[in-house]
Formats: structure tokens, sequence, C-alpha cells
């Protein structure tokens, strides 16, 4: 996928203007926030499950070649396959690579963020292999040519007549506005499609070292459909998704449908163990994990290593004020919001995504709602020093940080400064107290008028309480 | 090539080589002690308070919820409900259970035992254990119980013996570890209600890709 990240003020802008985009956000504004904090007051050891989630993480973390070893024994132990690949790259080219061993014309896909992020159906397409994406809203994107927005709803971006619209091109039937019609349309199409694939390729939410197996959950039942049925299911995942057994992965599980659509539980929760045995009657015949590296290896022992625990819920972006403002496509590449603000860079570069750390208002709401503690402010703030220590921030921005900080090393003249700035700013505010316009602050004060200063500075209170 | 240099940056990363025999030897332990993380109390109640929160959870996730009072009324509940239904035809799993019913009882159903195909209707299994915590039911695959039957046709019937019912998750695989000798079936299915999805405009619809309906029949074993 092309990096978008760098024109993130430019694609902003435009969301912040798009009608269209706005109204289909106000339906994820008014949506997951509201069934999470539904389902986690229906569980009343909701935050002991987020600490205990938290300290299990960091122990698997602290032995990841350990557990990632010993799931690989395992998966081989049950007859399947383990490929390693460093870079997005060398897992396309091995998920192709089996595709061709079983003369592969057509792949169903259940979703799956990681082979968004390998850019998989462009290659496959491009090396003669159909991807037919079979998630509801992944299928939507990929007959619009889309990407996903969002990393558990994908389509959030789009509104129902665009989803009619699509549909009556590509499906040559009457045009519906009912999405229950829509969506029976969608099942009829790839039905004949799940059944006539070669291979399945789905994620994994978690992979369990004790069993090596693999683990998805969905609500549609289409990653099921797609690992059944072909005779060759391929998992496209990545190394931070072990877990050491059945009941880790089940701590996991309470945490994820609640933090992620606000359910008791998804409804398909299903375990893959190896291919098809001797005596099933159905199921695949070869069983691939392909797990993805992409940088995070490098994250291990790093500032950046906490961001390693991400369950992929998407809270952080349901709840962000940025994210819930502009969508995800402003982001400009795979993961949006405050998660995809501190990967994103990992993934592509600070240079190409030096933005997306500094779109955030620090508000803490992401953090607030983690089911992993992830300090995804404290890790923007890492990213923001790296792009200064680099030299990659803006003129402006560096000229402001050195100014401010010229002043903040001399405490005298900060104060003094302090002072003048405090009176001159009640000066311009005037008897209302309201600062209509300020050169150079038109991105505020054109939509909102600047309080003045209330009293006194924050030096001079500090020093008459002391006094008395 | 790129297993050790993935393994490489991670032991760089936590300052240390490969991981010594006892490092390994701790977390094959911690492993092999399958020790319960925090389990909520709502789960934690005598079997008949299970069976009653099994009941209200799966309701609450969309599923059909019949009670039985033996195992022998199952032909005539599924015969019944497909006739509403205007369906003629049940696949069903090939388990002892299933096969020592008598469907020449329902005489208006053909009965069929195979994997599933595209275009069944309706399908019929046995499940392993159902999960009062949230309703859910565990299923897995063998030799007579294709997963197939468990996604593909519209309607899915499944039988769960009150017995079977087990508070939360853990308890389940504690029952599944032991009844496989720890050698975990190729597929283990968790199921909570019917198939849906809401990306369209974040508005839930009910059957997707999986089954429409899904349901019950909880047998008073």
């Amino acid at each position: 996928m092309e990096i978008k990240s760098p024109a993130f003020k430019e694609n902003a802008r435009i969301a912040l203007h798009d009608v269209n985009l706005q109204k289909a956000l106000g339906n994820l504004k008014a949506g997951f926030p509201v069934k999470r904090s539904t389902a986690v007051a229906r569980m009343p050891e909701f935050d002991q499950l987020r600490d205990e989630g938290t300290a299990l993480k960091n122990h698997i973390l602290e032995n990841l070649d350990i557990y990632l070893e010993q799931f690989e024994a395992n998966v081989i132990k049950n007859g399947g396959h383990v490929h390693w690949c460093r870079t997005p790259d060398d897992a396309c080219k091995k998920i192709l690579e089996i595709c061709k061993e079983v003369d592969a014309k057509t792949v169903t896909k259940g979703k799956s963020m990681v082979s968004e992020e390998i850019n998989l159906n462009d290659y496959l397409e491009k090396n003669g292999v159909e991807p037919i994406e079979t998630d509801l809203g992944e299928y939507i994107l990929q007959l619009r040519g889309d990407h996903p927005s969002h990393i558990i709803a994908p389509a959030i971006h789009l509104n129902l007549e665009d989803v009619s619209e699509i549909f009556h091109e590509k499906h040559n039937r009457p045009k519906s506005s009912d999405p229950a019609v829509l969506m029976q349309e969608a099942r009829e199409m790839l039905r004949e499609k799940f059944a006539g694939a070669d291979v399945g390729i789905t994620g994994a939410n978690f992979l369990v070292a004790e069993t090596g197996s693999t683990i998805i959950v969905t609500n549609e039942g289409n990653g099921d459909l797609t690992q059944t049925l072909p005779k060759t299911h391929i998992v496209v995942t990545s190394i931070e998704k072990v877990v050491p057994t059945l009941e880790d992965m089940t701590l996991f599980l309470r945490l994820l449908a609640r933090s992620a659509t606000g359910q008791e539980f998804t409804v398909y929760n299903t375990l893959s163990t190896g291919p098809r045995r001797a005596e099933d009657q159905d199921g695949p015949e070869n069983f691939h994990v392909v797990l993805v590296d992409n940088g995070r290896s490098e994250m291990v022992g790093t500032e950046f290593q906490d961001m390693l625990r991400c369950i992929r819920c998407s809270a952080c972006m349901n709840h962000c004020p940025v994210y819930g403002a502009v969508g995800g496509h402003s982001y400009g590449w795979v993961y949006p919001g405050p998660m995809g603000s501190v990967l994103t860079p990992q993934m592509v570069g600070i240079e190409n995504a030096g933005l997306l750390p500094n779109a955030s208002t620090f508000c803490g709401k992401c953090e607030s709602v983690c089911p992993v503690r992830i300090p995804l402010p404290k890790l923007m703030r890492h990213w923001r020093e790296d792009e200064f220590a680099k030299h990659l921030s803006p003129k402006a921005v560096r000229w402001g940080i050195g100014g401010w900080a010229f002043f903040a090393k001399r405490p005298a003249l900060y104060r003094l400064l302090a002072v003048s700035s405090n009176l001159f700013l009640r000066l311009m505010a005037g008897k209302k107290g309201r600062i209509k316009k300020i050169p150079m602050a038109g991105g505020w004060t054109d939509w909102r008028d600047m309080p003045a200063p209330s009293g006194k500075t924050f030096m001079s209170q500090y020093k008459s309480r002391k006094q008395s | 090539m790129s297993k050790a240099e993935i393994l490489g940056n991670i032991r760089r990363g936590l300052k240390r080589g490969e991981a010594s025999e006892e490092q390994k030897q701790a977390v094959l332990n911690r492993i092999n002690q399958h020790a319960r993380n925090l389990i909520p109390q709502r789960s934690q109640l005598s079997h008949a308070g299970q069976i009653e929160l099994f009941i209200a959870m799966a309701t609450e996730a969309a599923a059909e919820l019949f009670q039985l009072n033996s195992i022998t009324e199952v032909p005539q509940i599924c015969a019944t409900w497909l006739k509403d239904h205007h369906i003629d035809t049940l696949v069903t799993a090939s388990d002892e259970a299933i096969l020592g019913l008598d469907w020449d009882s329902a005489a208006e159903l053909t009965c069929v035992q195979r994997v599933a195909q595209v275009g069944d209707s309706a399908s019929l299994t046995t499940s392993f254990a159902g999960i009062a915590e949230t309703g859910t039911l565990m299923l897995h695959s063998g030799k007579d119980s294709p997963t197939t039957l468990n996604f593909l046709p519209d309607n899915h019937f499944v039988i769960l013996n009150r017995s079977d019912i087990v508070g939360p998750y853990e308890d389940a695989w504690q029952k599944l570890r032991d009844k496989t000798q720890g050698e975990l079936p190729r597929t283990v299915n968790m199921i909570t209600g019917p198939s849906r999805s809401a990306d369209i405009e974040q508005t839930l619809q009910m059957g997707a890709h999986g089954p429409k309906d899904l349901i019950i029949l909880l047998i008073n074993d």
C-alpha cells in the first residue's frame, strides 16, 4: 500500500470537509464506545483482567524467543509448517510459493491486518493468483478498490448508499438500500467462491505455544469457511501474538471482545491445530503458519516494547478525538489511530510518518481504555523526540521549541515573559475576557475565541501560597 | 535465515544470547501447569446456576433454545421446526448419540450423514460442552463430526446435555484435555449465537456467512 502519511495534514483537511465521511464517523462515535462501556460495567473484574493481561504480555515478551520456538515445535509436531519472514517481501514470496505448489488460481481470505501490512493482495494479483476477501467489510472495499480505515470495522468510512451503489454495479442485481438484502447478496455471491478456492488465508488473533494452535475471532463465520473448505490453509500472522497456554489465551479473549465491539464474546472463536487428521472427513490437508516480523523484533528491549502488547482491539481509535474527526484513511497507511501513530513510524520510518505521533492532543483517553495498558501518549512522545533528534521536524517547530527552551533554561527571563504576556493577552481580550483574533493562530481563533489568562501566573500563585 | 535474524534481534533486545536450559525449563513448566488466570465471579456457581446462566446468555446472544426431557425428542423437534421453515433435509453428524435416535419417527424429514455442501439448509451436530459464562457452545472436529456442518448450512441444530454445561471456559479446556489426552483435535469451535455482521453502517444484521439460526437442543440427561 502506498504510504500517504506525509500528507496527513492535507488528508485531514479534506476529511473534515467530507460530509459523507463525517456522517459515517458519527456511527462510530455513537457505537463502539457506548457498547464497550456497557460490557465493561457487566464485568466487575475487568480492571483486574487488564492488569493480568498486561503482566502476562510483559512475561511473554521477556521470553518471546522461547515461546516462539515452542509454538513452532508444536505446529510441526501436528503436521503443519512454520515460515519465519523478516520482511513483507519475504512473507509475500513465501505465501505465493505455497499457492504455486498447489497450483492455486483463487484464494479466499479472512480478515487480516497483517496481510494489509505486507500488501499481499497486490502481490498475489500481480503473480496470477486471485485473492477474494470474504469479510463483508473487506469484500465491499475490494469491490471498490478501497482499503480498510479501521482495524476491526474496515468499511466504517462508508455509508449505506456507497454499499448499495457498488453492489448494484458489480452484482448485476436491482439496487437495494436494505442492509439485510445487501448482506444476503454478499452471502450468495461468496458461497461458490468459498467452495471453489484452492487456498484459504486467514490471520490469527493469538498463537498458542502449548498446542501449536492458531485462533481466529470473527462474528461472520467467513474466516471459518475460508480455513475449512480449501485444501490448504495459510495463517499469516506476526511474532508478538504468541501466548503460553489455552488458559492464557482465554484471559485475552475475555478482554478482546469487550474492548473491541463491546460483545460479551465474539460469535466464533476457532482454534486451528495442524492439518486434517487421518480420520477427519473435512478440513485442510495442508497447514502453514507464516510468521511476519516487519520491525517487531527490533522493538524488543527499546522504549517501544510496550507496543508489542497490543491485541488489536481498536478501543484506542474508537475513543480517539482525532480519529473520530478525520477517520482512518487520513493516517495514510494500514494502522490508524493512536496504535497506528506508534506502529507506523516503526514500520515505514519516522521520516515518512512523523506527522502521526504529532496528531494527538495527548488527552490520554486511548491509554485509559487500552486492555493491556499501553502508554500510547508516552510512546507517541518518544517518536516526537526521535523526530526532533533526527532533525526531521519542520523548521517552525524546531524554532518554536528552540525559542521556548532558550527561555525555559533562564527562569528569571521566563517569569518576566510570563508576566508580560499575561498582561498583554488580558489587554488584547478587553472587558469580555475573550480574544477574537491572534496573528498566526487562526487555526484556533477562526473557530473559537481564546480565553484570556484569568489570574496571576503559576509562579506568583505558588509564591503567595507558600507564604501563607 | 530469517528465523535466525528474528530470534537474534529478540535476544539482542533482551540483552542475552540463546536462553539457558534453566530459562527454557521455567517456560516449559509454566506451560505445563495450565495455571488459570482470574476467573470472573459470574460463572462460579452451582451446576443449577450454571445451567440457568447458560440459558440466559445463549438466548441473549440470539440463539434459539429448546429444553427437552429426553434426547429421544430430538428428531420430532427438528422435524417440526424444519417443516415450519419449509426445509425437508437435515444433514447430521454421525456420532453415536445422533445415530442412535429414531429418525423414522420424523418420516417427513430426509436425514443424511455427510460433510456439508453449498446449498444445505440445515445441519445437526453434538456439542462437547456448554460454557455458562457467555452462553458459548464448544464443538470439535473428529471422525464423526465434520466441521463444515457447523458453518455452511443456513440453520444449525446443536445437541447439548445439561450435564455438559460448565461455568468458565477454563473448565471446558480441562474437560477437552481429559478427553483427548492433551492432543487437541484439528479444530475447536466456540460458538456463541448465530452469524452476524455490523459492517454496513454499524447496523447489526444477523446471518452473514455462517448459520442464520443457531438452535440449541438442551437435553435433561
